[in-house]
């Protein structure tokens, strides 16, 4: 077992080099970079001659190395991530950017998590239930419900809840807190606060993940319920309610398990898009805005630590699953 | 509660003896799914409907009318205000007039006005598979007829939306048989072939599904240069997708392929002489193309919901090419979706579209090996 963790952690290494120059040669795809806008900025509205904002831009590149070739920025980058956790400088918000990140990611990563629970806990049951009262009206509802949550569009979700709650019902949606309390201490009121925002996007992007948690679920126990050691426990006259929840649902859990690490990134995927449409301050309207500007390190650390997430996740998932299954033997 | 699942194993290899087509047998199974019936049919309709835009569209999609900015829906009616029947469906008339409380802008009927709609009539000039013509599905002798309403350009919204299914069908279904030829390729070569290919396609498969798919989807969509035209960035896009998209099923189709292989019929076509390229065009392609029909209907909407949510965020489709995406661009900001929520329609289309594909896949994925038992 400890050689097999062993050998999944050495083996990821080599894919996060990659994956991390792939990065870097994502966000210096776009033609130009944001001493360019910057540029443009100062022309505009600084009203300074070209000539002059070329200097400028040019002084600005020398400063943060970005007049350096390609390789070597790459290896400052990583250097300074790896030995000082440094991520680089976020143009946009003229600070170093693990000081703008932390916290939105850390944002991010709670909701996320919160929604994966959520969508964990709830998928469970109602697969259970669907699974256990096949084609009963219940059955039915759960199954189209969770074809509309997979066939809704998670922005439109997003929309449709502010609408329904700032037209119809006259609250205050989007934010993570009402003006108030944004730059109040921690406490009773703040927490209640964060509670009464937080839950909705929790709702929209926990919908799309309940959903496939429940078809995955059915599928998954009706299939087990078919095997014959679930004849032989019935048969030997054990309670139904033993059958199922002793016998036939801990072996119906494992693909579950398996694609645990997968769900991670994709409740983040839904989570950015929610957060970008109801302008809660976490990644989302900031990754989207980085990648809009051309603030480079900040929209490549993002997906650097997004793809760190996504790999961790996967490993996690394999050695859960490689505990809790003993028929499963890696070599 | 639990129900004997059915055995419709012995019927078919009788049937199949019998014989029976392949694509026979899938249709016989096919037709008993009542949701894959269903999807089937919203597709078509979709795609008629997105085909003959200008047919069905009362209105030129691309004119603006400062006039009608942000006109709600017109309600088809069959019993005017003064509660008497007309043979004919119709309209009102808007008229613009003035809020009496917030003292804005609003629309109102004009009750005298009636507008009788016209089937297959004469309006606007198009031109539809290189033919001319100026007949319309149905339309209103004068005034104006909106029924999903306008836009803030004033442009009837009906017309825009069939505009728009144009390319958001059509980039996913590019897209996704983009997606199927890269997996089945690799997946096939990958399979077949074993050693130095496999492991180096494997490797990729690793690495691009350790990647958070829609930020990099993302990052790559806004690395696009603005000065690029809409069908650039169209054919760009479909890349995107199908670059991102291929891993899965090239793993899948690797795993079928290698099963495969061992067969005894392949080892009898090696024997008799058969070339690398007869084995894989003749024998392992034909046999894993049921599984690549499932994935291609299932990875489309897939591809329509990325390709909306990237155009609403503004990286995907530029106007003024119309996706749906696009369309949905103006209801961002949420004191016009209070004022207009009818801008939000033209997400009840990728509903459909999404559900239907989803349907139709999940019918097709059933039906697809018909000698198989029916699960559960």
């Amino acid at each position: 077992m400890s050689r097999y963790v062993i050998q999944r952690l050495l083996m990821s290494i080599p894919v996060l080099i990659i994956i991390s120059i792939v990065v870097f040669i994502v966000i210096q795809l776009p033609p130009g970079d944001y001493m360019s806008t910057v540029q443009a900025q100062l022309q505009s509205l600084g009203g300074l001659t070209e000539d002059e904002a070329v200097k400028v831009a040019e002084q600005l590149r020398h400063t943060y190395g970005l007049d350096k070739p390609l390789y070597i920025q790459y290896f400052v980058w990583i250097k300074n991530i790896l030995t000082k956790g440094d991520f680089g400088f976020s143009f946009q918000y003229r600070k170093p950017v693990a000081d703008v990140i932390w916290e939105r990611m850390g944002w991010t990563i709670l909701i996320a998590s919160l929604c994966h629970l959520v969508s964990t806990l709830v998928g469970i049951v109602i697969g259970i239930y669907s699974a256990t009262h096949q084609y009963s009206i219940g059955d039915n509802v759960a199954t189209f419900l969770a074809f509309v949550g997979l066939s809704v569009p998670g922005f439109f979700l997003a929309l449709i809840a502010m609408y329904i709650l700032a037209v119809k019902v006259g609250v205050e949606a989007g934010g993570l807190f009402s003006q108030r309390y944004i730059l109040a201490p921690w406490g009773w009121g703040k927490f209640l606060d964060l509670l009464s925002h937080i839950w909705i996007p929790i709702v929209i992007v926990g919908f799309a993940g309940t959903a496939r948690n429940m078809r995955v679920m059915r599928g998954n126990l009706l299939d087990v319920l078919n095997l014959p050691y679930v004849l032989t426990a019935r048969s030997k006259g054990l309670k139904e309610r033993e059958v199922i929840f002793k016998h036939a649902v801990p072996n119906a859990l494992h693909p579950l398990i398996m694609y645990q690490g997968m769900v991670l990134p994709f409740m983040i995927q839904g989570e950015l898009i929610a957060s970008t449409v109801l302008n809660i301050p976490t990644a989302g309207p900031m990754f989207l805005n980085a990648i809009n500007t051309q603030d480079m390190y900040l929209a490549g650390s993002f997906l650097l630590l997004l793809a760190v997430v996504l790999v961790v996740g996967n490993l996690l998932a394999d050695i859960v699953l490689a505990w809790i299954d003993p028929r499963i033997r890696y070599d | 509660m639990i129900r004997k699942k059915k055995e419709t194993k012995t019927v078919n290899i009788i049937e199949a003896e019998q014989g029976k087509s392949y694509l026979q047998l899938v249709w016989r199974r096919f037709k008993k799914s009542k949701m894959g019936l269903l999807g089937g049919i919203i597709i078509v309709i979709l795609a008629i409907l997105s085909i003959f835009a200008p047919f069905f569209s009362p209105h030129d999609y691309m004119e603006y009318d400062p006039e009608k900015a942000y006109c709600p829906p017109q309600r088809v009616r069959f019993v005017d205000a003064d509660g008497k029947f007309h043979w004919r469906p119709f309209v009102y008339d808007l008229k613009l007039d003035i809020d009496p409380v917030t003292y804005s802008r609003i629309y109102v009927e004009d009750t005298s006005k009636i507008l009788y709609i016209r089937f297959f009539a004469n309006g606007w000039n198009y031109k539809i598979l290189g033919l001319h013509s100026n007949l319309h599905f149905f339309t209103v002798e004068e005034g104006s007829i909106h029924l999903l309403g306008t836009d803030r350009y004033g442009r009837d919204l009906l017309g825009r939306i069939f505009l728009g299914g144009r390319i958001s069908l059509t980039i996913a279904l590019m897209g996704a048989i983009v997606t199927v030829i890269l997996g089945s390729t690799l997946g096939i070569i990958s399979g077949y072939y074993g050693g130095v290919i496999d492991t180096l396609v494997q490797r990729s498969i690793e690495i691009l599904q350790s990647f958070p798919q829609l930020p990099l989807w993302m990052a790559l969509s806004a690395a696009v240069p603005r000065t690029w035209t809409s069908l650039q960035v169209f054919i760009v896009m479909v890349m995107i997708f199908s670059f991102l998209n291929w891993p899965t099923l090239a793993r899948e189709i690797r795993g079928k392929t290698l099963s495969l292989r061992e067969q005894d019929f392949i080892t009898a076509i090696k024997e008799m002489g058969g070339s690398d390229s007869r084995i894989i065009f003749k024998h392992l392609f034909p046999n894993c193309l049921s599984h690549i029909i499932v994935v291609l209907t299932i990875s489309i909407p897939e591809l329509i919901l990325m390709e909306s949510t990237l155009s609403f965020l503004g990286l995907g489709i530029q106007p003024p090419m119309v996706s749906w995406g696009v369309l949905l661009q103006g209801a961002q900001r949420i004191e016009v979706l209070g004022l207009y929520p009818w801008v939000m329609l033209p997400a009840l289309f990728i509903v459909f579209a999404v559900l239907g594909f989803n349907f139709l896949g999940d019918g097709l994925r059933d039906a697809a090996d018909p000698y198989s038992v029916k699960r559960s």
